[in-house]
């Protein structure tokens, strides 16, 4: 159980490599000597800045947040003192005669409070116009281009890079994108309306069918950010969540450069994984992808390096070979209504299919 | 319409027993089942009303607490994720559209005969049938929930999740079918109110004179008439993309997801402002009662009810900053979002203002108002952190807009009327409601409401989406869950002692006496519970108080409420000009009438046909409905109506 709860954990901080380590309990001391493990509790919290979008956008939002307490405060204790200042008159039975008056002096305060509101409305519209241009498009070009694929309940990300259209490749529900770089994402939805969001680096844009919505990400720390699905999908929206890792520049690009290569092949020696890698292309073939296999489904994520990937599901567990297991046997009662069916496998194929699994490092 | 000879001046008299009796047995509903379906008195009308609206507001707190035990803690399987979406969405559906504005058209169903000076709506007929329109329509949206096929896409149903190939049951059918049912009430409805407003008023009652919760009603009666015909047809398109393969939201067949999201905003956001303006009516009403002063600033809340309700049909994109909308428009729905408050501030500063220049009495309808003034500030600020694009696209389909949507649906809506009930409860039972229990009720419900929702604007800045049925335990989202899960159920413990107040009020409530507030406007100057033709003689009035204007020294004459005109010569009201209030005709008023409830019962058959597909049931209902009308509407002599050029 430990551990399970240490792979959740969300490590931002850590470099990607490490970041396996936090399947290690040890992993709970390491993040309280960093600073941002105030921020591990809460990962979708987006009142601090992590990235160019944030540096702009958390200064408005704090400071529409502070005008808003301002406004509740004054109003509040304008109404009780209002209440505790003046006479009061006691009711008496039902139908008794109480004094009425009409005292003079009150259109000051709605003057007051007409030129006050509309100050403060116009200074706040025009602040959000201006944050509005600043986040509309990134500072400089963005290098490359991950075009992201919302469904029922996972995300397809496709890396594209524009000088060199061979270096393209697909993962899924774990993106990368490298640390101080503005990225440019692509939002499409193969069936229903998504909506994008890492609320660390970015507000949310809606992955609507029919039509390629864009947005951008930059981080300008290295970190595990989470994402979530923010507009409601279906049975299982709950648990349509991502990650974002913002790499070095340097792993950034050699995780690039590993994504591109296939599966490797099962080793000779290696009976027990050619047999697995065997069941998996007649069972999950169908639907799930692994370059260098005869597996080719684009139904479900692309598997090629399902071993550099910390969870499974769209984030609904944690990348151990007991979830891995787990979930390929009874994917309905990990996450009733997913797309995955329970297909009755039996024990040794399970063995087989996870021992491959396992390899795809 | 209008017949140009008339018989008789009707005389002005003081009210004698003998009249009382023959207007009595001339206004009196018959007792028994028919009388009890054919019922046009708009008192009785608007008490079902509420109290239809108060069982739709348990239904949708029952699901509501169900909910929150879901969401007490992390990973909980109360329940399925299928009956998790069908729960909100059917919470959502309730509150909004079968508790919220029918609650209001209680109240205005029941005071806008009495406040204006008249003996019943413009079209009584029409009322009723508005009334049980609205019932069929809840009842038949409910009715899936006994297939288990409840809508489940939302109350906003967004397309294409609504569309077949992703949602293949019955529950879209429902929702789609009931809201156009639905439409059918609040459009009629709406209609009642602004014909009652323009030609049933007392003589002398001018615009300006009009108590501002019939502006409100009225405001949003026209509003309504523009805003339904769009998610009428949005829910209809959704009805033929489903059982006919049309295309308009389909994207396989060219069509557009958006679509939907415009033509179902357009009406849904001018809808928030309809179930909040009369609302902010009867507290602008009430709470000056309760400072023994009229309300500061008549004129501009008035103003800033009409215009809002204009603004609120230009923001509606701020519902889809999100969706990829050009910079340009952006800014224009976020301005325009942001300038929608400036008259809110107005009617705040007014509350404010008759407050502090005012005698405070502390009665427990006091207390609901002066919480309401706090909690709608808090859901108008939190609505103005939403027009902020940038805020916005974080803080939107987070809790912080949940918790958002329910101050102003129990902060402004729930806490008006809340203190509209124990304001009017003597004029409706002729018994005062308990004091004691009253402000127990009050503690409780403004309590469990600001333990359970405020926290739950941390919810959504900690990143938790909404519509989500459960979440894990690392994400932070834990304790501030549990603390909202506890605050709502001291708010249904609240709701629950209110409505104990409500019966042993009922029952043994102190007597109250036609004003017992001392109230200034016309519903005061009857009986309680007003008799069913509500005034023995019709009153006159020459000021915005004829109740208090000796007092006040308003006004440039003396109202008349105690010797007016007899109409005893079958069921009589009088129509007045649209402006000024003067006197142009005699109207005969119809009897009780089965028509409304069978035409009703025929279009609950055509609907299920619809829904079932039996398209025979569907086109007998159509013919049966046709029928209906025919005879309802049939031209009678006894409708005539007697012009008075002596009027004119």
């Amino acid at each position: 159980m430990s551990a399970r709860r240490g792979a959740w954990r969300v490590t931002r901080g850590l470099p990607r490599r490490r970041a396996r380590l936090a399947r290690l309990p040890a992993t709970a001391v390491a993040m309280v000597a960093l600073p941002a493990a105030a921020r591990a509790g809460t990962p979708m919290y987006y009142l601090k800045t992590f990235g160019a979008k944030g540096n702009v956008s958390v200064p408005l939002l704090w400071g529409l947040l502070g005008l808003s307490v301002f406004v509740i405060l004054a109003v509040s204790i304008l109404v009780v003192i209002g209440i505790a200042r003046g006479r009061r008159v006691r009711a008496g039975p039902p139908g008794m005669i109480l004094p009425v008056g009409r005292s003079s002096g009150a259109m000051p305060w709605i003057y007051g409070g007409l030129v006050a509101s509309a100050v403060a409305l116009i200074g706040f519209a025009s602040w959000t116009i201006a944050v509005m241009a600043t986040i509309d498009q990134p500072g400089r070009p963005a290098a490359f281009t991950i075009e992201v694929t919302g469904q029922q309940w996972w995300w397809q990300a496709r890396y594209v890079d524009p000088k060199n259209p061979s270096r393209e490749f697909v993962t899924a529900n774990e993106l990368h994108i490298p640390v101080g770089k503005p990225v440019h994402i692509k939002l499409v939805s193969r069936d229903v309306i998504h909506s994008f969001w890492v609320p660390a680096l970015s507000g949310k844009t809606d992955v609507i069918p029919g039509q390629v919505n864009e947005t951008w990400l930059e981080a300008d720390r290295k970190g595990v950010y989470r994402g979530q699905c923010a507009e409601y999908c279906g049975a299982q929206h709950a648990h349509m969540a991502f990650r974002v890792f913002a790499d070095a520049p340097d792993d950034f690009a050699k995780w690039w450069n590993h994504e591109l290569q296939p599966a490797p092949q099962p080793a000779a020696s290696a009976k027990l994984v050619a047999l697995g890698e065997q069941q998996f292309v007649l069972r999950c073939g169908a639907c799930h992808a692994v370059r260098g296999t005869s597996a080719g489904g684009d139904r479900g994520p692309d598997l090629t390096h399902l071993m550099d990937r910390t969870s499974i599901a769209a984030v609904t567990l944690p990348n151990t070979i007991g979830h891995l297991s787990g979930w390929i046997a009874d994917p309905q009662q990990n996450k009733p209504g997913a797309k995955m069916p329970n297909l009755d496998i039996s024990g040794p194929e399970l063995t087989a299919i996870r021992t491959y699994l396992a390899t795809l490092k | 319409m209008a017949v140009a000879e008339y018989e008789k001046l009707p005389r002005a008299d003081v009210p004698s027993p003998a009249l009382e009796k023959k207007l009595h047995d001339l206004w009196e509903t018959k007792p028994g089942i028919f009388g009890w379906i054919a019922t046009v008195d708009h008192k009785e009308i608007g008490i079902r009303y509420l109290v239809t609206a108060f069982v739709f507001l348990i239904a949708g707190g029952i699901e509501a607490l169900v909910m929150r035990l879901q969401l007490a803690g992390p990973n909980e399987t109360i329940l399925t994720p299928t009956e998790y979406d069908q729960l909100f969405s059917m919470h959502g559906i309730t509150m909004i559209f079968l508790y919220a504005l029918p609650v209001l058209s209680g109240f205005s169903n029941y005071l806008f005969p009495l406040l204006l000076g008249s003996r019943d709506m413009a079209f009584p007929r029409l009322n009723a049938f508005s009334y049980w329109t609205f019932l069929a329509s809840g009842l038949f949206m409910y009715s899936s929930f006994l297939i288990g096929s409840a809508p489940n896409d939302g109350w906003f149903n967004y397309a294409p999740y609504a569309l077949k190939p992703f949602n293949p049951g019955l529950n879209m059918d429902f929702y789609a079918l009931g809201m156009i049912f639905y439409g059918i009430s609040t459009t009629v409805g709406a209609a009642n109110f602004v014909v009652t407003v323009m030609r049933h008023r007392a003589p002398g009652m001018s615009i300006n004179r009009l108590p501002i919760m019939i502006w409100g009603t009225t405001t949003i009666s026209v509003g309504l008439l523009f805003a339904n015909p769009a998610v009428s047809l949005a829910f209809f398109l959704l009805w033929m993309d489903r059982q006919f393969g049309t295309h308009f939201y389909d994207v396989a067949g060219g069509g557009k997801p958006l679509l939907w999201q415009h033509l179902f905003w357009l009406f849904a956001h001018p809808w928030v402002y309809v179930i909040v303006l009369p609302a902010m009516g009867i507290v602008s009403d009430a709470l000056p009662v309760f400072c023994r002063r009229p309300l500061v600033a008549y004129t501009l809340v008035i103003l800033g009810t009409i215009t809002t309700m204009v603004l609120g049909f230009g923001v509606w994109v701020h519902h889809m900053f999100a969706t990829g909308i050009p910079f340009l428009s952006m800014s224009f729905f976020s301005g325009a979002s942001f300038i929608i408050t400036i008259p809110s501030a107005v009617a705040v500063f007014a509350w404010i203002a008759t407050i502090w220049t005012g005698e405070v009495v502390l009665a427990t309808p006091f207390y609901f108002f002066a919480a309401f003034i706090s909690m709608f500030v808090i859901g108008g600020v939190s609505g103005v952190m939403t027009a902020s694009v940038p805020a916005d696209l974080q803080l939107t389909d987070t809790y912080f807009v949940v918790a958002h949507i329910h101050y102003v649906l129990i902060g402004i809506n729930l806490f008006g009327v809340l203190g509209g009930v124990h304001f009017w409860f003597p004029k409706f039972t002729g018994k005062m409601m308990s004091e004691a229990i009253g402000k127990v009720s009050f503690w409780l419900i403004f309590v469990g409401f600001n333990v359970a929702f405020l926290p739950m604007h941390v919810t959504g800045l900690l990143g938790m989406p909404r519509r989500i049925y459960t979440y894990p335990e690392n994400v932070g989202w834990t304790t501030v869950n549990m603390i909202t899960t506890v605050g709502a159920f001291i708010l249904a413990s609240g709701i629950l002692v209110f409505l104990v107040n409500v019966v042993v009020s009922r029952r043994s409530g102190v007597e109250a006496g036609p004003n017992p507030w001392d109230a200034p406007t016309l519903e005061w100057a009857t009986s309680s519970p007003p008799p069913p033709y509500n005034f023995p003689v019709m009153p006159a009035v020459a000021s915005r108080h004829p109740l208090w204007e000796d007092r006040l020294d308003e006004g440039t004459g003396h109202s008349s409420v105690l010797r007016g005109l007899v109409l005893d010569d079958g069921k009589e009201t009088l129509a007045t000009s649209v402006l000024d209030a003067t006197p142009v005709a005699i109207l005969k008023m119809p009897e009780d009438d089965p028509w409304p409830f069978l035409v009703t019962v025929a279009l609950t058959v055509g609907f299920t046909g619809l829904l079932i597909q039996w398209w025979w049931m569907g086109g007998g209902a159509a013919i049966a409905v046709v029928i209906g009308g025919i005879v309802w509407l049939w031209p009678r002599a006894d409708l005539g109506q007697k012009a008075g050029a002596a009027y004119e």
